[in-house]
């Protein structure tokens, strides 16, 4: 599904290499997670892999299906099947809830060479979908991400991602300003997504966005590279010990 | 100090031109001594210049020199601003009254007269109106081009709103000529409890100079919605006086879309208490386009509310002038005063010029003023990309929410949809 190899990024402003070759393949219908200490380059390759601007490929590559990614526009990319859920979702005032998905959905159908969906074919399959991840009428009305909570603003992205039914989903830092409650809401409007066909990459800092999400694959990430892979034990043991035994030890 | 004689022997020389080509105004019928009256003021102001402080953001040249520049006819196949709103529609071609393209004036609950129809009668409603507000409005600023529409006007509509009549009244300018120069003078009486809707839309002239008087009574409504058209060449310099009674509101909206110059003043008086004023204005320019909205509201009364909102996107070198000012008198406490004015440049060339005001002399008021000048938030056009949206639409998507707070200002959100309509049909065509 998703194949990145040895791939570099600086950033584009400043001499700063950021991520050293990383190398990762997620297969479809299996969940990868990315743990690793603050700075380690997680976030970056998550921009980078959504074509966010300010970042400068020095080497590698990213294909997702075998396109490559790298040479395509944000907005190619997720119209190929990428979906990155955000740390930090982006408000913005003046454009509704609806109105955004609906966009999104319908210019990702175009780009596919797909029919539009009607209005009302659209109000029907968003409603059933804010449903499962308790999104009400009026946070659909409102605009995008205003004035919504930490947790709204994460079940937001869940419910994008439930509608634009992404082939790969990266997540970035989706626990981060959830209480327990609102994390398990999250996780299972993920969950409800895992399928044969579609992969995750899920980036996080602790373990217990883990045990919601149960990842077929944990990497370490540490210096803009991949340190060491396992399986879900791997994650176990950087809640226990924390990331300096592994660290130490890879060096 | 040498210099000073001389300035002011060129405005006198600009202002004789101007009035040659003009000559005498009409002396005869009810508005006769109005009109000579402002021509006095005209006289004694002078047509501004570059070099008068209200006109110090732009060149008023193209406003007030002898003959109008011609401006080619704009034809488009899009549909017109509010065809499809339930209207009693007042056509004007050129300035020219189109009885065979305009509605029966008659509808319950208002009174409407042309200017022209009824100048020679000795008696009309309107004469103490007529010019009336214009002239209130000269103090402290002086507006010749105001003074110059109520001497000369050669036409106009005069209405008398006594009741709530069921259809908005919509002024509608087109135009056929390249080379018109066109003064119209309206004039709105709202009685007391009575409440209507204007509308004015069109490109109306190659120049266009407009008065629009209103008086509003106690517990009164006047809504005014306009679509200024689209005409690249065209000219125009409006100006709104509002005279606010006890408890009436006054809510005016304009979206104006290219035209070479536009200057829109708006003058509010609020003299009852508990009145309401909102003046707001969308603007969308791409290239040689400079459009100046200059507001004066004066709180005269107790508890009133004021709020003014411009939003403007500017593309291409083109130019944005926002002049607002709140005067509160003295005892016109309670005052709650609102303005904001903000530009959205989508590159580099283009410019925002803004000149907020408050001069208050009450001591319990709460004013409040604002003015920004932006570039299009990178953070939420990657978010929207990343999304799948294409970069021209998500920006358009974007400009039209940044405008959003300007037209939701438009009470009837039929007509606040048509003039969204408008901004998109417009997007559509000014690609990046």
């Amino acid at each position: 599904m998703l194949t990145i190899k040895n791939l570099n990024v600086k950033l584009e402003d400043e001499d700063k290499q950021i991520l050293k070759g990383v190398d990762l393949t997620v297969e479809a219908g299996k969940v990868h997670a990315i743990m690793g200490p603050n700075g380690s380059g997680k976030s970056t390759l998550s921009y980078v892999l959504s074509g966010k601007g300010g970042y400068e490929v020095t080497d590698g590559s990213a294909t997702l299906e075998g396109a490559d990614l790298l040479g395509m526009e944000a907005e190619e990319r997720a119209a190929a099947g990428l979906f990155l859920a955000f740390q930090y979702p982006i408000e913005i005032p003046g454009v509704g809830n609806m109105t955004f998905l609906r966009t999104a959905l319908n210019a990702q159908r175009k780009a596919r060479g797909e029919d539009e969906m009607s209005a009302t074919e659209f109000l029907k399959f968003v409603r059933e979908k804010a449903k499962t991840l308790k999104i009400d009428a009026e946070m659909l009305k409102r605009p995008v991400n205003v004035g919504f909570s930490g947790g709204e603003k994460k079940r937001n992205e869940i419910l994008q991602m439930a509608v634009l039914q992404p082939r790969m989903c990266v997540l970035d830092e989706t626990d981060s300003g959830l209480d327990v409650d609102a994390m398990k809401l999250v996780a299972d409007g993920v969950n409800a997504l895992r399928d044969e066909g579609r992969g995750f990459l899920v980036i996080t800092h602790y373990q217990r966005l883990l045990d919601h999400i149960k990842p077929d694959v944990v990497h370490i990430m540490a210096d803009g590279r991949i340190v060491k892979t396992g399986g879900p034990e791997l994650a176990l043991e950087v809640e226990h010990n924390g990331y300096a035994d592994i660290l130490a030890e890879v060096q | 100090m040498a210099m000073r004689p001389n300035l002011m022997q060129q405005k006198q020389d600009a202002t004789e031109a101007r009035l040659a080509v003009l000559g005498d105004p009409p002396a005869t019928g009810w508005s006769g001594s109005s009109r000579q009256a402002a021509q006095e003021r005209l006289v004694q102001q002078g047509l501004p210049d570059a070099r008068d402080e209200y006109w110090r953001f732009i060149r008023p040249t193209g406003l007030t020199e002898a003959q109008a520049a011609p401006a080619p006819v704009f034809t488009h196949s899009d549909t017109s601003a509010f065809d499809e709103i339930d209207r009693l529609r007042l056509v004007f071609v050129d300035g020219i009254f189109d009885a065979d393209a305009s509605d029966d004036a008659a509808m319950e609950g208002v009174q409407i007269d042309r200017l022209a129809e009824v100048a020679e009668t000795d008696i009309h409603w309107a004469q103490g109106l007529y010019g009336t507000l214009e002239e209130a409005g000269q103090t402290p600023v002086p507006r010749p081009l105001a003074a110059l529409n109520t001497a000369y006007a050669s036409d106009g509509v005069l209405i008398h709103v006594t009741g709530k009549p069921s259809r908005p009244i919509s002024l509608i300018y087109r135009r056929d000529r390249e080379d018109s120069d066109v003064i119209l003078h309206h004039v709105v009486k709202v009685d007391a409890g009575a409440e209507v809707t204007l509308m004015e839309n069109g490109p109306a002239a190659a120049r266009l100079n407009t008065v629009l008087e209103v008086d509003i009574a106690d517990g009164a409504r006047f809504h005014h919605v306009r679509a200024q058209g689209r005409d690249h060449q065209r000219q125009a310099a409006t100006h709104l006086f509002a005279r606010l009674g006890e408890k009436s509101t006054f809510k005016s909206f304009t979206l104006t879309a290219n035209g070479k110059l536009t200057r829109n003043e708006c003058v509010i008086e609020l003299t009852g208490d508990d009145a309401t004023a909102h003046v707001a204005g969308a603007c969308v320019g791409d290239g040689d386009f400079v459009h100046d909205d200059t507001v004066f509201i004066t709180h005269d009364a107790l508890n009133c509310e004021s709020r003014q909102v411009f939003k403007k996107v500017l593309r291409n070198g083109a130019t944005g002038v926002f002049q607002g000012k709140i005067l509160v008198k003295e005892g016109a406490q309670k005052t709650d005063g609102y303005q904001i004015s903000q530009s959205l440049l989508l590159d580099g060339d283009s410019q925002f010029l803004a000149k907020p005001e408050l001069e208050i002399y009450a001591d319990d008021v709460a004013c409040s003023h604002g003015s920004t000048s932006g570039a299009i938030d990178e953070d939420a056009l990657f978010y929207l990309r990343s999304r799948g949206v294409p970069e021209e639409s998500a920006t358009n998507l974007l400009t039209l929410a940044f405008l959003a707070e300007a037209v939701s200002e438009i009470e009837d959100e039929t007509l606040a949809a048509d003039v969204l309509k408008r901004v998109e049909s417009w997007l559509e065509r000014h690609r990046s």
